[in-house]
């Protein structure tokens, strides 16, 4: 492996000088990175569409490919080459910002995830808060297109949108503070490695739970979509939106839940750590991306089980229920790392 | 001098395009945030005609309009029709045919309550329980099928009987449907009953007294979901249902989630009803044998001229009905539906008024609303179930 990417970093050189060729090699692995998780985006659609509908005894697509497996590159295309329609009053340039402001930042995370040790675009030593600081800009995307549509519904979305990411991001990351506590570190390659011993499921269950109760929240899933709650405000902040723009939007919806689904894995479930050293043989990108796929299938199996939250119980279960809970578990963690470990560790 | 400025809430117009509208439903909502100040329904556009369009019909050419007035409980809309011109004629239909209609009535209750549950579900946000009702819907449309060739639109009940008796091996299919659909009722509770989420967004929304629900004209799951047990199978039986052993589920507190399970209730009822009927169903004839009033069989009419002339007679020009006024009001899924007919003679009524409880539930909409948030719209407009067809007529 080392000796394939020595080659290619000479060829590289050699073909670029060295300056230029860093920037390239750049470019290259951020196209490496992303290819996959397009891909996983796009996949995702589908297996939405198959898991809901074995859950709801009918077939899912199955007329674009074998299974409808390219029913996906159907959707885009058909997307693709419809009218954008701008709305008279929209405010223009706003409206077509809004969609990007939306689906660059779920993307933008994928720099610092780690997918095992060495595979890893940016190993910075504050990945996590990078990853919390990143994904809140997701949220003006969504202020901008509601206010920019300058349509009641899609105003009326992106004002419950805002409240509910807004508050949902502090009980999501303060889930997360835990375990930094235990890891004495941001970097996420550190975290999957500190869970050698146990994940940190075991000590900290309860806030995976609302780790994952938040980001369903958080990415607008059901049954916390209520920004784009179709029996009540057609689609919420995107109700103006055609074709591909809306298509972005979508795109940022399912790229934040492959994001989150691994963010869970690697944070709470071990990353790619095996559950039992005897199943070692299986490569650790695997047991990632099973882990982060149980997660995503949650995710729709959710969406095909409950009814949706009203905006005043949403508020209430994240500001009542969850902020206490892990604050309080916050300090139960920290007073027993200080009891076993003294201040600062060991 | 003084600066000053007027506020003004923020109105939206949910409908008639929106998802959730039930048809066409055109509501202004005056908002202060979430919360709704005010709810106005505009109704009227899906109008057409009916009423008008019935006195120049002949008696049997106007039941086709029934099914399309509510048209998510087709028979139950010909049911009062043709038990509103027997009563008119004087005339009751053979004790088979009462069966049968009782049968139908209570499957279209079925069909009926199945929507009601799945898109009230939808509406809510529970997407799983519209498909699945549909699956049993389907069975249901398979005997409608079966019974008349139409999956809607039936035009099935005849003044003085049905159009045809049932088909071969139907009664056992209805059975089997029947013995295995409490399971079915089972499966929906499972999901939806207990779950914390749908109790969160239903209990205590869109609460109506038991005064309220009978100042406002409320009836149906409506009334009895505010404990006023209230039900015209009993109150006025007709048709089979006096020999008929079966319970009337009443609400406690008024609420959408007394109405839904009063509802889940009444499909465990209607299906004990079928049994019933099914058990005691006799044989023999499904119309009257008097050929003034119905149809002759197909085979007299290829033999004899007689049967032919009466047939002539009976589509072209209608039978006669002397001159009289009846008002008769049979228990739709939705509640009471009364039709008022006048005739001054011959064989098209002079006028027809078609009273429909979905029309009193859009007004109590206006009551319910104010003081919850738009989410709960959703919710009470899908629990007063309504259906623009019987509404705009």
């Amino acid at each position: 492996m080392a000796e394939i990417l020595n080659m290619v970093h000479e060829l590289g050189e050699g073909l670029f000088g060295p300056l230029l060729w860093s920037l390239v090699w750049v470019v290259i692995k951020v196209v490496l990175l992303l290819a996959p998780v397009l891909f996983m985006v796009t996949y995702i659609t589908l297996a939405e569409r198959k898991v809901i509908g074995a859950m709801q005894v009918r077939p899912g697509p199955n007329r674009v490919g074998f299974f409808g497996v390219l029913q996906p590159l159907a959707d885009a295309v058909k997307l693709i080459f419809k009218e954008t329609i701008l709305p008279e009053k929209a405010d223009k340039s706003l409206f077509l910002l809004a969609p990007l402001l939306t689906l660059v930042p779920a993307l933008l995370s994928w720099a610092v995830v780690p997918f095992s040790p060495e595979l890893i675009l940016a190993d910075v030593n504050v990945g996590i808060l990078y990853i919390l600081a990143i994904s809140s800009l997701g949220a003006y995307g969504i202020i901008i297109s509601g206010w920019a549509s300058n349509s009641r519904y899609a105003f009326l979305g992106s004002m419950r949108s805002v409240a509910q990411m807004v508050s949902y991001e502090v009980s999501m990351g303060f889930t997360l503070i835990p375990v930094i506590l235990i890891t004495g570190s941001l970097s996420l390659v550190d975290v999957v490695e500190q869970q050698k011993d146990w994940w940190n499921i075991i000590p900290l269950a309860p806030m995976f739970f609302i780790y994952f109760i938040s980001v369903v929240a958080e990415t607008n899933r059901s049954p916390f979509d209520l920004p784009e709650a179709e029996p009540e405000l057609v689609a919420g902040f995107f109700t103006e939106y055609s074709a591909m723009s809306s298509g972005l939007f979508f795109m940022g919806e399912y790229a934040n839940i492959v994001l989150v689904s691994f963010l869970g894995a690697l944070v709470f479930l071990g990353g790619w750590l095996p559950p039992l050293s005897i199943l070692d043989f299986i490569p650790g990108i695997i047991w990632l991306g099973l882990k982060a796929g149980f997660l995503m299938f949650v995710f729709l199996w959710i969406r095909a089980t409950f009814p949706r939250y009203r905006y005043d119980q949403l508020m209430r279960l994240g500001w009542k229920v969850f902020l206490p809970v892990s604050l309080f578990w916050i300090f139960l963690t920290g007073l027993v790392l200080q009891l076993t470990r003294g201040i600062g560790g060991e | 001098m003084e600066q000053r400025k007027e506020i003004e809430n923020y109105t939206i117009n949910f409908g008639p395009q929106h998802p959730a509208a039930h048809g066409v439903l055109r509501l202004l909502l005056e908002l202060d945030g979430e919360v709704v100040e005010r709810a106005d329904p505009h109704i009227g556009l899906l109008h057409r005609g009916t009423e008008k369009l019935l006195e120049h019909k002949t008696y049997l050419q106007g039941l086709p309009y029934w099914d399309r007035l509510d048209y998510m409980s087709m028979m139950s809309q010909e049911h009062t029709w043709v038990l509103a011109v027997e009563k008119l004629l004087g005339v009751t239909a053979p004790e088979r045919a009462q069966y049968i209609r009782t049968i139908f009535a209570e499957l279209t209750r079925i069909l009926n309550h199945l929507l009601f549950v799945g898109a009230h579900g939808l509406d809510v946000g529970a997407m799983t329980m519209f498909i699945y009702c549909f699956r049993e819907r389907e069975a249901i449309m398979d005997m409608y099928e079966a019974v008349c060739g139409a999956r809607m639109h039936a035009a099935y009940f005849r003044p003085g009987g049905v159009a045809k008796d049932l088909p071969d091996g139907l009664a056992e299919k209805i059975r089997a449907f029947a013995d295995d659909f409490p399971k079915k009722i089972d499966e929906y509770e499972t999901l939806l009953t207990n779950n914390r989420i749908w109790k969160q967004r239903l209990v205590g929304v869109g609460v109506v007294t038991a005064e309220q629900a009978l100042d406002m004209g409320c009836v149906g799951p409506m009334l009895r979901g505010s404990g006023i047990a209230y039900d015209l199978r009993k109150a006025e039986p007709y048709d089979a249902y006096d020999r008929c052993d079966f319970d009337i589920p009443v609400g406690k507190n008024g609420d959408c989630y007394d109405r839904y399970l009063v509802r889940v209730e009444e499909l465990r009822q209607s299906t004990r009803i079928i049994q019933q009927c099914l058990d005691k169903m006799p044989e023999g004839d499904v119309k009257l044998a008097n050929f003034k009033l119905s149809i002759p069989k197909r085979e007299d009419m290829h033999g004899g001229m007689e049967s032919l002339i009466h047939h002539f007679k009976l589509v072209s020009e209608g039978f006669t009905v002397a001159p009289g006024e009846v008002y008769l009001a049979t228990e739709s899924p939705k509640g009471e539906l009364g039709v008022y007919i006048i005739s001054r003679g011959g064989s098209k009524p002079y006028r027809v008024k078609i009273r429909a409880a979905g029309f009193n539930h859009l007004q109590a909409l206006k009551t319910m609303c104010p003081g919850h948030m738009i989410a709960d719209v959703t919710t009470m407009m899908g629990t007063i179930d309504i259906v623009f067809g019987e509404i705009d007529r």
